[in-house]
């Protein structure tokens, strides 16, 4: 299977963006190598701003920058970048309605052997609380190029969620992607997996096996946790009664939240939440991390026997 | 270079009295807001707006327009009075501060007011949008300038200093950050709180053409102002001497003046020291 990572994509696809579009600026906070913006600073050297490690500064000047009609993207670990600069990301970018994109890599536990203090699991959930914020957790490379170009055209500040491990290639190059419009991957009438950024994929894995014991499920690729489908989980929710949410992020206040907010308001059925259960990361190899904090597709079977028994 | 002369030294410091009006009034009607932090800076605004800056009321969004940052968004209402006397809006919207659905927020909302260039008031953050906009002129070579006020106190988030040597470290000779410095914050004294002394060597050890003025000297704002234009290579700071509560006796110097409005009967002493 075709692997690629989410911030290889977006660097890529932050370079295609610089080619058609004189507006584009790019900030980094001294992890270009990491995050995949240093492609653009060779490409646009006048167009690219070490803020050097600063991410409260990266931000505000991204805000003045903004303010001048330039379409920022802005780039660091997700810990940093939604965590060290929050407060400017609400202050300076949303309250003021900026299009400045904060676009993170480095998120969820498999940031791997760099351990818990740079693994944010939280972020989805304080970048959702904001007003303004959009937040988009894009499953695999063609669907991060698609969110950047998406974003750019999307007036205000939005949120970008990537990884740093290469994950499976879903989509065609040019797949349809619509901010606020969640995919449907598969269809199965007995239950409705919803996952964002990778545990798309492991989801899709485990819908394979189950089908293999009879039993049929959805899968959705909920690319965009705000703003949220709610018509396509409505729909979900009455046409198989059941949900499983799959995040790579703690289980409060990310897409399960969401979710759970959506379907107790439209049409409430049982829904059961994967994610990080209210815990730090710690160091490991991706996988392994995935396996002990029971993200595997494994997990996801068996939560889904659990989640048949509420039907 | 500008031109100082009796004409437009005369010009700033009537502007800067009727700013100190406008805003005892208008904090005055609204019950709450900085009073101190607004007077102490009402010199160095008045000279922004009435002399300094290239500015066109008639086209708020006009591209090469210079431009303002309050970083301290709580000295709003000196902002309002300027923007308002300057002609971006109309005199009487001045007293809808602080009331709801009025535009002019508690501290300034770009998004609602004309002339407004940046949502400022958590401490800090303007200074950062000000290198932004420095940074957007030289990506565009446009020639506008942009102007920063800080406070005093406000050198005591850590935020300033990144935004500082970011400014020097990109070589923004189109920005000039000055800082009203009154002595006084919330709490007190800034060097009883957390002295952020010796604030002119810090702005030159981080890199800045650094001059210290008395900031209610308007010929010596003016004389700091050409120096700035006239510096290449390199930002400029301005640390303004100032006084909290300038142009009121009962304010002068008394930090309780932060955050607090005059009543009706100190109002209306003040004005009568501002006739």
């Amino acid at each position: 299977m075709e692997k690629q990572a989410t911030r290889d994509a977006y660097g890529q696809a932050l370079i295609e963006l610089g080619q058609r579009y004189n507006d584009v600026v790019v900030l980094d906070a001294d992890l270009s190598q990491s995050t995949k913006t240093a492609g653009f600073a060779r490409a646009f050297p006048e167009r690219f701003i070490n803020a050097g490690i600063a991410e409260q500064n990266m931000i505000g000047m991204s805000a003045g920058l903004a303010a001048c009609g330039k379409i920022v993207f802005a780039s660091s670990f997700a810990v940093f970048a939604t965590g060290r600069a929050f407060e400017q990301v609400r202050n300076s970018l949303a309250y003021a309605n900026l299009n400045v994109k904060v676009c993170a890599t480095h998120a969820g536990i498999t940031v791997g052997e760099d351990g818990g203090s740079h693994q944010s699991v939280e972020d989805i959930a304080l970048m959702r609380a904001v007003p303004n914020m959009t937040v988009v957790v894009p499953a695999d490379g063609p669907s991060t190029r698609q969110a950047v170009f998406a974003l750019y055209h999307r007036e205000g500040p939005a949120y970008l969620r990537m990884g740093r491990p290469s994950v499976p290639v879903l989509y065609e190059a040019e797949q349809e992607f619509t901010i606020g419009k969640g995919i449907e991957l598969r269809q199965g009438k007995d239950a409705t997996l919803i996952a964002c950024g990778i545990m798309v994929s492991k989801c899709l894995e485990a819908a394979e096996k189950l089908a293999q014991k009879g039993i049929e499920v959805s899968v959705l690729d909920m690319h965009t946790i705000k703003p949220i489908d709610e018509e396509l989980i409505e729909r979900k929710a009455r046409e198989t009664g059941a949900i499983l949410t799959v995040e790579e992020h703690t289980i409060l206040g990310g897409l399960g939240s969401a979710v759970c907010e959506t379907v107790a308001a439209r049409y409430p059925v049982p829904v059961l939440r994967m994610g990080i259960e209210d815990r730090f990361g710690q160091s490991g190899k991706p996988e392994e991390l995935l396996q002990h904090y029971g993200l595997s597709s494994e997990d996801i079977i068996k939560k889904v026997y659990r989640l048949l028994q509420k039907r | 270079m500008k031109q100082i002369n009796d004409v437009s030294i005369a010009l700033v410091e009537e502007k800067a009295r009727q700013i100190r009006r406008d805003i005892i009034q208008m904090l005055s009607q609204a019950g709450s807001g900085h009073t101190g932090g607004s007077l102490s800076a009402a010199d160095i605004v008045s000279c922004l707006y009435f002399w300094e800056m290239k500015l066109d009321p008639a086209r708020p969004d006009w591209e090469e327009r210079d431009r303002f940052v309050l970083s301290k968004g709580h000295a709003a209402p000196v902002l309002y009075a300027a923007l308002a006397e300057k002609g971006y809006f109309p005199r009487k919207d001045i007293f809808g501060l602080r009331k709801l659905g009025s535009p002019l927020q508690g501290h300034p909302d770009m998004r609602k007011i004309p002339g407004v260039e940046a949502s400022t008031g958590s401490l800090g953050q303007g200074v950062s949008w000000a290198v932004g906009m420095a940074q957007s002129a030289r990506i565009d070579q446009k020639a506008f300038r942009v102007y920063t006020l800080l406070g005093d106190g406000e050198l005591q988030e850590g935020m300033v200093w990144e935004a500082l040597m970011a400014a020097a470290h990109y070589g923004l000779d189109n920005l000039v950050a000055i800082v009203d410095h009154n002595g006084l914050q919330i709490d007190g004294r800034i060097c009883d709180v957390l002295s952020p002394e010796p604030i002119a060597d810090k702005f030159r050890a981080f890199g800045w053409e650094t001059l210290v003025v008395d900031g209610h000297a308007v010929p010596d704002l003016m004389r700091a102002l050409n120096t700035a234009r006239d510096t290449k290579g390199k930002p400029t700071a301005i640390v303004a001497k100032t006084v909290k509560g300038k142009g009121c006796s009962f304010m002068e110097n008394r930090a309780e003046w932060h955050g607090k409005a005059p009543t009706a009967e100190e109002a209306a002493k003040a004005l009568a020291e501002l006739e």
